[in-house]
């Protein structure tokens, strides 16, 4: 018998919450007691006057997730889930939940409670159709306008739409493979309204970006001074991929800023509803396309939540999550360095910083290919483990005998010993020595782009740029997973907000990283040659009713998914929370009064992947 | 390329060279000739946009930085605005609002131009094919010299596409029409740009919507959900 990893007691305060809440709204507020569900349900009308109480007398002052839910045939409603965290108090996590019939599908917007709802409540209305009265700017968000249909309800089916559920019939177990172009008129992944044609067809995709952007003649001191609205993106250098802003501007200051994005939705949800549960796990790689094994640990942890309800699950061996958080920081490290380069890209560095970062990160994915036999989408989490153990030798590949692989011909565990103490340490030095004190970012960083305490919190900032506003919250403390609670490091905070500090507590977060890798080392001696998988490893695991939300401090932010099963092999709802998506809410707000310049570097130091932002 | 190798392609076989001078002349046409040179210059300097979709995009950047070093091929120039790129690497899922902007910056390409398809999605769409916010592969609209398959394809593939690019250009003669069109009849013809409507419109295929909309013909049903779950 493996040893097993210490059980975290999780705190449940639905009941005591409950409680407060009944007092004050009566009937309004319900327990969620359907069989493997937690949480309240508060009724639409009452949704708004019942956040407010939660956020003003109960302390929940961070959403971290809102996400809606498709009961089709079990109920037959559309239902908001909201997740909502205490910054101050640690593993205090509340699910409140609304309902609303699928016809009507109205419920009342919480933005003025809660800012961060803004984006998770316009994709709400873009994918599930639920219109929130209320709402400032209601407009689809990850499709564009003049899109037919929500996409995320059960009903809707896509062009290529084939079956309900993977694997497909026509192709397992009997194989009889064809294209799906075969089968569409069009040859291509579309289809129309009944009776559609482009005859006297007018797009309104476009018009609806630019509408209530303040286009117009402002007279000040009998001059007469336009403003104008400028579009930068989707093909930008300094947007991080597609991303788009549209933002207008007085001379050469921002009065208002608005994200466009979408241009990267992959449907990832939509398709996650159709894989098997582990057929997932390959798709999260591609979510934050630098993070791809941190991105597996927060699926994993989902999932594993919602396995641990039912019977004959085993919980990950000690090795595994020793492995899991040597990957898992490993990972942060790659990410910031990468972040800091481009940041300095954006503020006009151009490519060198970058060109440093990615000469570690080449080193990184060394490592990651030897485990896992992928650079980047390295698929490497199982429920219940890992799904290999650390080789000995860093060569894996039958290329054994080219070149680059005999200069990789070294132990592993040798390799990770001197990535760790010798060579990342110094990088992160080197960092901090030769960009800290550079008038390029300290002239552009300080004081631009500040985010307050209340403001980030108020908008779910998450990840460094919340704690860079002097907010201590941190999942691997807040809401402890893994072997985080045996570790000793520190969770980094800065003051101020602005790029400076953003720029700064990454520096300080790799630092931090560097510790807890340090004492990774030794438990992974310790721990060599012991189980690195519990359980029994299966194509298709079954998982009982219920929901669960899994999150992980990913180095950009609270990653949580939010999975709802029904029983059978395939989630019936899967939501990511994206950090990148949601810390957008708060970027008109951060740019307003700077300067058009100051918008990439603003947006730089926010750090976005358009992977996950679109997903 | 050699010295040697170079000068054996160029020189027609029909055309005698005095004995002795086989290793330092050739003799050949006018049009060979301006061609060799010309691809040769060609295809050592060209200048990729910058521009990334995806996860394949991460790669790319690999591609440009030390360890593998696109500059050893004269493509480290990498351009953000479309004028002034030859090459357009596709790295990346193209979805169908993507696209738009992506026909509109082909076209604005300056002609010689070439594209590169990396990784799976841009291929073909990939994983995530099926989605219903995704084309299967940007050759539906725009045409595509170099496939380069890989989820993500690791940075040596990618060089070695980008070789092939070179093949191909190193392949076209000057002075043929049929190998290099807008040397012959002029530009070619603007790729229409898509239109985002209910679903995504590509104006070509218009007259197809309008019979849709006759009812002349049925778009074929999505295959029925054969089996209940038992």
């Amino acid at each position: 018998m493996a040893e097993q990893a210490p059980v975290i007691e999780k705190k449940d305060p639905t009941a005591g919450v409950l409680t407060a809440l009944q007092e004050k709204f009566g009937d309004a507020v319900r327990v969620d007691d359907r069989e493997g569900y937690s949480g309240i349900i508060v009724a639409g009308d009452k949704l708004v006057e019942v956040a407010t109480a939660l956020r003003d007398d109960l302390g929940y002052n961070y959403l971290a997730s809102a996400s809606a839910v498709d009961y089709l045939g079990k109920g037959d409603h559309l239902e908001m889930v909201y997740h909502l965290a205490n910054v101050d108090a640690v593993g205090n996590n509340l699910v409140v939940k609304a309902q609303t019939p699928r016809d009507v599908a109205t419920l009342p917007s919480v933005v003025p409670v809660w800012p961060g709802a803004d984006f998770q409540e316009r994709e709400a209305y873009d994918l599930m159709g639920i219109t929130f009265e209320g709402h400032p700017y209601l407009k689809r968000i990850l499709m564009w306008e003049g899109f037919a249909g929500h996409p995320l309800r059960k009903d809707w089916h896509e062009a290529y739409y084939e079956q309900d559920q993977k694997p497909f019939d026509s192709r397992w177990p009997e194989g009889d493979v064809w294209r799906s172009e075969q089968k569409n008129v069009y040859g291509k992944n579309v289809k129309y309204p009944d009776g559609f044609t482009l005859d006297d067809y007018e797009a309104q995709a476009e018009r609806v970006i630019y509408e209530g952007m303040d286009l117009g003649v402002d007279v000040r001191n009998g001059i007469a001074a336009d403003t104008v609205i400028v579009s930068m993106g989707p093909q930008h250098p300094s947007t991080h991929g597609v991303f788009r802003m549209v933002v207008t501007l007085d001379g050469e200051t921002i009065v208002k800023l608005r994200p466009v994005m979408g241009y990267l939705h992959r449907n990832h949800e939509k398709i996650g509803e159709r894989n098997t549960w582990i057929g997932n796990m390959p798709f999260t790689d591609r979510l934050d396309y630098f993070c791809s094994l941190h991105n597996n640990f927060g699926y994993a942890l989902a999932v594993e939540q919602l396995l641990a309800m039912g019977k004959r699950y085993e919980a990950p061996t000690y090795r595994a999550e020793v492995i899991r958080v040597l990957m898992a920081e490993l990972t942060r490290i790659l990410n910031h360095l990468v972040a800091i380069g481009f940041l300095l890209n954006d503020l006009g560095a151009y490519f060198t910083p970058l060109m440093y970062a990615i000469v570690e990160r080449e080193l990184i994915l060394d490592f990651f290919e030897a485990v896992t036999g992928s650079r980047m989408m390295c698929n490497y989490f199982r429920f219940g483990g890992v799904a290999y153990d650390l080789p000995e030798r860093m060569i894996t590949t039958a290329l054994a005998e080219d070149v680059n692989q005999r200069v990789r011909d070294m132990d592993t565990m040798q390799y990770l010993r001197q990535l760790i103490t010798e060579r990342l340490p110094k990088a992160v030095e080197q960092t901090d020595k030769l960009l800290t004190q550079n008038e390029i970012i300290t002239n552009r960083a300080i004081d631009v782009g500040v985010l307050t305490r209340e403001d980030a919190i108020a908008y779910s900032a998450a990840g460094p740029v919340l704690r860079a506003s002097g907010v201590a919250y941190d999942l691997r403390r807040s809401d402890p997973y893994s072997i985080y609670p045996d570790l000793n490091f520190d969770v980094a905070v800065r003051k101020h907000g602005d790029i400076y500090d953003r720029f700064l507590i990454r520096l300080d977060e790799m630092r931090e990283s560097l510790k807890i890798l340090k004492q990774i080392l030794p438990l992974l001696a310790e721990t060599a040659g012991q189980p690195f998988f519990a359980g029994r490893a299966t194509h298709t695991v079954k998982t009982p009713v219920g929901e669960s939300y899994g999150h992980s401090e990913n180095p950009k932010g609270e990653l949580g998914y939010y999975v709802v099963s029904d029983g059978g092999g395939n989630p019936w709802r899967y939501h990511v929370r994206a950090p990148s998506f949601i810390n957008l809410t708060a970027l008109d707000k951060m740019c307003q009064g700077h300067k058009v310049a100051d918008v990439v570097g603003i947006l730089g130091s926010i750090d976005i992947v358009l992977g996950e932002l679109d997903r | 390329m050699t010295n040697d190798n170079f000068l054996k392609e160029l020189h027609n076989p029909d055309m005698p060279v005095p004995e002795g001078m086989e290793s330092t002349v050739a003799v050949t046409g006018f049009n060979e000739l301006l061609s060799s040179i010309y691809n040769w210059g060609r295809s050592n300097s060209i200048w990729p946009m910058a521009f990334g979709l995806a996860c394949c995009a991460i790669e790319m950047i690999a591609t440009a930085s030390s360890r593998f070093d696109q500059a050893r091929f004269g493509m480290e120039v990498l351009r953000a605005t479309p004028r002034q790129a030859d090459l357009m690497l596709v790295s990346g899922t193209v979805t169908k609002k993507m696209v738009v902007p992506i026909v509109r910056l082909y076209n604005q390409m300056a002609e010689p131009k070439y594209v590169l398809a990396m990784g799976a999605c841009a291929i073909g769409g990939g994983p995530f094919k099926e989605g219903y916010n995704v084309v299967s592969g940007i050759d539906k609209f725009i045409p595509v010299d170099v496939y380069v398959p890989g989820c993500p394809p690791t940075p040596q593939a990618l060089l070695y596409g980008l070789m092939k690019v070179q093949d191909r250009i190193r392949g076209q003669a000057f002075g043929n029409a049929n190998s290099i069109p807008w040397y012959g009849k002029g530009p070619s013809d603007e790729v229409p740009v898509p239109i985002l409507g209910p679903d995504l419109i590509d104006p070509r295929q218009a007259f197809l919507l309008r019979r849709a909309a006759a009812g002349e013909f049925d778009a074929p049903e999505p295959v029925a959900d054969s089996t209940e779950e038992e």
